[in-house]
């Protein structure tokens, strides 16, 4: 359990970052190192050049610009949680990060380094998927935004070139009337999820559906957004009936693995039961509920 | 540099400084290194909690940190809870009740409750729980656990 030789840099600018990984092919970022380090010490991941980007200034932020909130890559899971600027804009994304490990990790463990981990169980990643969230990376070549949607490819595998770092994620500001809810099914407290759900609705005041973002998490090689399911949603009065065809629905769009942690029909149907729990409360929350 | 490091940094309130290869965890450098062997090595990635310690005022599983990346931090470890022979009031607590059976899981143990306390001074039977949640007890003596911390919480808030 004891990492392989590499070689370390310790960056002080994103331009080092990129400078260094365009050298090295093999070179691998370390922020956080809530993966990456237990990644090295089982010898799962072998880099032969280590980028500690911790001490980087100006890349661990939350703020509010242009309809959105932004959230600097380096910033902690912990620091975004109990952002005021987080709870009141996107509570989904605070209600979310609860989920993520314990205290003690989401003190060390970043909002980028999540996103570029990648582990379809993670609630990040479907998060920023539900969200509309953007993905701001810098490269040889300059900055670029990336919608989640095409962001997160498959098990572990990102649209991030190797020599890009990502910098920044912009998550929309939520509309008013908009109610948020997760809806996770771990073995225990902390662990990936064997399925989640994360759900948004938006209600009108007449009572019908305006908007509706459904994702689910640990259900496939990538966050699944369950347009079938929003379709239903949209533009209608949410009756239970309703909601649990769109959690149908949702647990239709799912490709859940199958390992020893659950067999894939039942993440399904688990990904049905907690798609409708989650519709349910974000709809009561839309409402005024809690 | 894949050669030797030297790290600098404050455990418990004094300076140490040594060399270490860049590969090495902090929780290898603190035991190794400085001889703090009150930070206890269990699985090594991330899902025993028993290294945890502070830094720079928040918890950190050691396991999951390079040395190198602590340097300039300043570090609590289970040495540094008691202060002028007196063992600090959660470490009371756990002494009154039996909170610790074999003792590997009491650092990480004590660490977590310290900054849980911090940040809920009042905490709820649930609250204990979940917050103890990434610390296992493998002789599973959860609920003399839950007893202490509840018992420190409410010494500790007649104190302050």
């Amino acid at each position: 359990m004891k990492a392989a030789t590499f070689e370390y840099v310790r960056a002080t600018s994103v331009d080092q970052v990129v400078r260094t990984l365009a050298e090295d092919e093999d070179a691998k970022i370390l922020a956080g190192g809530q993966s990456l380090v237990p990644l090295l010490n089982m010898r799962l991941a072998r880099p032969t050049t280590v980028i500690d980007i911790t001490r980087i200034d100006d890349l661990s932020y939350v703020r509010r610009a242009n309809g959105h909130v932004e959230i600097g890559a380096l910033t902690t899971h912990r620091l975004a949680e109990t952002s005021e600027l987080v709870r009141r804009n996107v509570p989904l994304l605070a209600e979310a990060l609860r989920y993520v490990g314990h205290v003690t990790i989401r003190n060390r463990g970043t909002i980028g380094g999540s996103i570029a981990h990648a582990d379809p169980a993670a609630e990040l990643p479907a998060t920023c998927v539900a969200l509309d969230a953007e993905l701001v990376v810098q490269g040889p070549h300059g900055q670029r935004v990336i919608a989640a949607a095409d962001f997160f490819q498959g098990y572990l595998m990102t649209a991030i070139e190797p020599e890009e770092v990502i910098t920044e994620v912009r998550v929309p500001v939520l509309a008013q009337g908009t109610g948020c809810a997760v809806e996770e099914l771990a073995r225990r407290s902390g662990d990936f999820a064997l399925v989640a759900v994360f759900a948004t609705m938006t209600i009108g005041t007449d009572g019908t559906c305006q908007d509706a973002r459904i994702t689910v998490a640990g259900a496939g090689p990538a966050p699944v957004r369950a347009t079938g399911a929003e379709a239903l949603l949209k533009g209608a009065a949410v009756t239970p009936d309703v909601i649990s065809a769109a959690a149908r629905a949702a647990a239709d769009a799912t490709d859940p693995p199958n390992d020893i942690h659950g067999p894939a029909e039942y993440r399904r149907e688990m990904a049905a039961v907690l798609s409708r729990r989650a519709i349910t409360k974000a709809t009561n929350r839309a409402n005024g509920g809690v | 540099m894949t050669g030797k490091v030297t790290v600098t940094l404050k455990v418990n309130g004094r300076t140490y400084s040594a060399d270490c290869e860049p590969r090495k965890t902090l929780a290898d450098f603190l035991r190794q290194d400085l001889g703090f062997t009150g930070v206890h090595l269990g699985c090594e990635h991330g899902v025993c909690g028993a290294c945890t310690v502070s830094i720079d005022g928040s918890t950190a599983r050691s396991c999951c940190m390079l040395a190198v990346q602590a340097e300039g931090t300043e570090i609590t470890t289970v040495e540094g809870l008691a202060s002028d022979g007196n063992l600090h009031p959660l470490q009371e607590a756990f002494w009154k009740h039996h909170g610790l059976q074999c003792g590997f899981c009491t650092p990480g143990m004590l660490a977590t409750a310290c900054e849980l306390l911090e940040d809920n001074p009042d905490p709820s039977e649930d609250e204990i729980r979940e917050g103890i949640s990434g610390n296992l007890c493998r002789c599973t003596g959860y609920q003399f656990i839950v007893d202490s911390i509840h018992d420190a919480a409410r010494q500790l808030r007649s104190t302050s």
